[in-house]
């Protein structure tokens, strides 16, 4: 049988990936230019018997997933800059309280309202230092719509296998452009479900580094009782101050992260085999950098791209290797230079690292990145 | 027979961190004796609480139980009951962490009418970092924050609950500790979102600055300023001038949440 093909909006495609990963709950704000998401879930939930809740506001879109997600319920919620400021305080809960949700911020311009039309990569530093305190996290920035589709499917899973929320950043084109997908057949993604407990409940505990460092979580409401709090707490969910506990506890959490970069961290090698000149670019940027490269390799330019699908963890095990091969990085994106001293970071003084920037509304176009590639090789 | 509380405690988390004086145990122990008189199973009952001394509470209590940020209890209970509206679903917490930061969340969880019901533990005053003024915190008041006397206003809660939609509304307090369970029972049983406001002290933070020489004398003013709302029907506006009602203030049926959204499960069947 032909795979069902559709001519899509990258928030729509996103929509049916959490419904194609197993998303029952949905509780949201609406916030240009992420509405659409919530939109289709508001549509499509009620049919599979899901959830959908408008909620008061995005502190309170965040908190309701959290609630539904500790009763095993595989939650989203989808905002913008604005929002995801808001949301970075109950982010920080679901870190500490390790509960598996997904987060999709559409990036608009900003800070503050911005410019709430307009698209942007600036929130990819929010992404990982937005709530306060020590925390893992991750964070995928898809480049079409086919990907953007698969990417929330890959999120909830790593939501669900790492008890913790992920967050799926595309900017506002690839959020609002309309291309070709073809959506996967059920069974032919993986989609995995958060490890139940095998314990009998009266030996449950939520935090039970027995298990690893992905203790299993239950369910409220499944015949386990237990303590959940946004403090530090011990092995058994209560909080404690004990100065021994908080730090493993501490350390467990970005640990869980930090040891399994290999499993989360996803890119794309173009044309690097033999690339003097390597263009570090995600999103929306990527394919002008990719349209790029093809032009400079027309010229007799050797030219390649780095394409980061996983922004956080950052690919430094990638680039550090490239850094030793290559002449220079030039890095694109549409905002002051966030990706560009991570890339410079790893670059560690050994290659120049050349940022062209854009935050002014408007896409960064292949004629810009190919002039910068002439200028640098 | 004594009431056995131990039961539905959780020992080896005791003691609790409450002053002595403090009335946030009498509330914790009415509505221990209300979920026995309404035989609620532990396994199918949340929770959950704010930030505060009185949310505290729920890490007492052998239930499934969600200590949550400061002001959103309501929003994850929201996200609980909606996910498992077979769930009993409790809500517990301070005048500010409810009426302040969590004033959104408490106004709109009265509008949706879900099927929860939240106890307010009204001690006047934020008591957990040390005595500043609250929405609750009557004008004139001291607190840390108002050495000078407090300029707000206060809040009427139960006006509050009752303006934005709740539809089972009561006061009670802490000096009224045999009424408490009962009003929670009722409460619970009403179908639609349910506020139990209870009038509590805070001697630590609040009646020292506010010159109440014993936790005694703040349980007294508790008794004093109050009427129950079925005498307060015989007495005049004189009578009544400076008076706190207490009992069940407002009780209306109206749609309950969980149950509309059912309908709209049902109606997006039918939509191709």
């Amino acid at each position: 049988m032909a795979k069902k093909v559709a001519f899509m909006q990258g928030n729509e495609a996103a929509a049916q990936g959490a419904l194609y990963a197993g998303c029952t709950f949905f509780g949201g704000y609406p916030i240009t230019p992420s509405t659409e998401v919530a939109e289709v879930m508001s549509i499509e939930l009620p049919k599979i018997n899901g959830k959908f809740i408008q909620m008061e506001d995005e502190i309170g879109a965040m908190a309701s997933i959290i609630g539904a997600s500790l009763t095993g319920a595989k939650v989203l919620t989808s905002t913008s800059g604005p929002g995801l400021s808001l949301k970075q305080e109950l982010i920080g809960y679901a870190c500490i309280a390790e509960t598996p949700c997904v987060i999709i911020n559409v990036m608009r311009g900003g800070p503050s309202t911005g410019m709430p039309t307009g698209p942007s990569q600036s929130d990819v530093m929010c992404a990982k230092w937005g709530t306060h305190g020590d925390h893992a996290a991750i964070c995928l920035v898809p480049a079409s719509v086919q990907e953007l589709f698969e990417e929330t499917v890959r999120a909830f899973n790593l939501a669900e296998k790492y008890r913790m929320p992920v967050m799926i950043m595309p900017d506002e084109i690839i959020a609002h452009m309309r291309e070709r997908i073809v959506f996967p057949e059920p069974g032919e993604l993986e989609v995995i479900n958060r490890t139940a407990p095998s314990v009998p409940p009266e030996q449950y505990k939520p935090y039970d580094t027995k298990f690893g460092d992905v203790p299993p979580l239950a369910a409220f409401g499944s015949g386990y009782r237990f303590h959940v709090t946004g403090l530090n707490k011990a092995e058994d969910g209560f909080p404690t101050t004990k100065a021994a506990l908080v730090q493993a506890e501490e350390e467990r959490q970005v640990r869980k992260v930090d040891a399994n970069i290999d499993d989360i961290v996803t890119f794309e090698e173009y044309m690097l085999a033999d690339a003097e000149v390597v263009i570090v670019a995600f999103g929306s940027t990527s394919r002008s950098a990719r349209f790029a490269v093809n032009e400079a390799r027309k010229a007799g330019i050797k030219a390649g791209m780095f394409r980061i699908k996983t922004f956080w963890p950052f690919p430094d095990k990638q680039i550090k290797a490239l850094a030793g091969k290559v002449k220079a990085f030039i890095t694109p994106e549409m905002n002051l230079g966030m990706c560009t001293g991570e890339v410079k970071r790893c670059a560690e003084g050994k290659v120049p690292v050349v940022g062209i920037f854009r935050v002014d509304g408007e896409p960064i176009n292949p004629g810009q990145i190919l002039d910068k590639i002439k200028e640098v090789k | 027979m004594a009431f056995d509380y131990d039961k539905y405690l959780r020992p080896n988390k005791l003691p609790h961190i409450w002053c002595p004086g403090c009335g946030h145990g009498i509330v914790m122990k009415g509505l221990i004796r209300a979920i026995d008189t309404l035989g609620l199973e532990k396994n199918n009952t949340a929770i959950v609480s704010g930030i505060g001394c009185a949310s505290r509470l729920p890490g007492y209590l052998d239930f499934c139980t969600l200590h949550t940020a400061h002001g959103r209890a309501a929003a994850f209970a929201t996200g609980i009951k909606m996910a498992k509206p077979e769930m009993n679903v409790i809500l517990v917490g301070g005048d500010g962490d409810g009426t302040a930061i969590g004033g959104n969340h408490f106004i709109h969880a009265c509008r949706r009418n879900i099927n929860m019901t939240y106890i307010i533990m009204n001690n006047n005053i934020y008591g957990m970092t040390g005595g500043q003024f609250s929405p609750c915190t009557p004008t004139g008041a001291k607190a840390s924050t108002t050495t000078y006397g407090n300029p707000d206003p206060a809040f009427d809660i139960a006006k509050l609950a009752i303006g934005a939609g709740a539809t089972f509304v009561a006061r009670g307090t802490a000096y009224h500790a045999n009424q408490i369970d009962k009003l929670i029972v009722e409460a619970v049983q009403h179908k639609g979102f349910s506020v139990v406001e209870i009038l509590d002290d805070c001697p630590t933070t609040y009646g020292r600055r506010n010159k109440f020489k014993s936790v005694i004398e703040m349980m007294n003013r508790l008794k004093e300023v109050t009427v129950p709302i079925k005498a307060a029907e015989k007495m005049s506006p004189e009578q009544l001038q400076g008076k706190i009602l207490t009992g069940v203030l407002f009780k209306e049926e109206r749609p309950e949440y969980t149950a509309e959204y059912a309908k709209v499960i049902e109606r997006s069947k039918g939509a191709k």
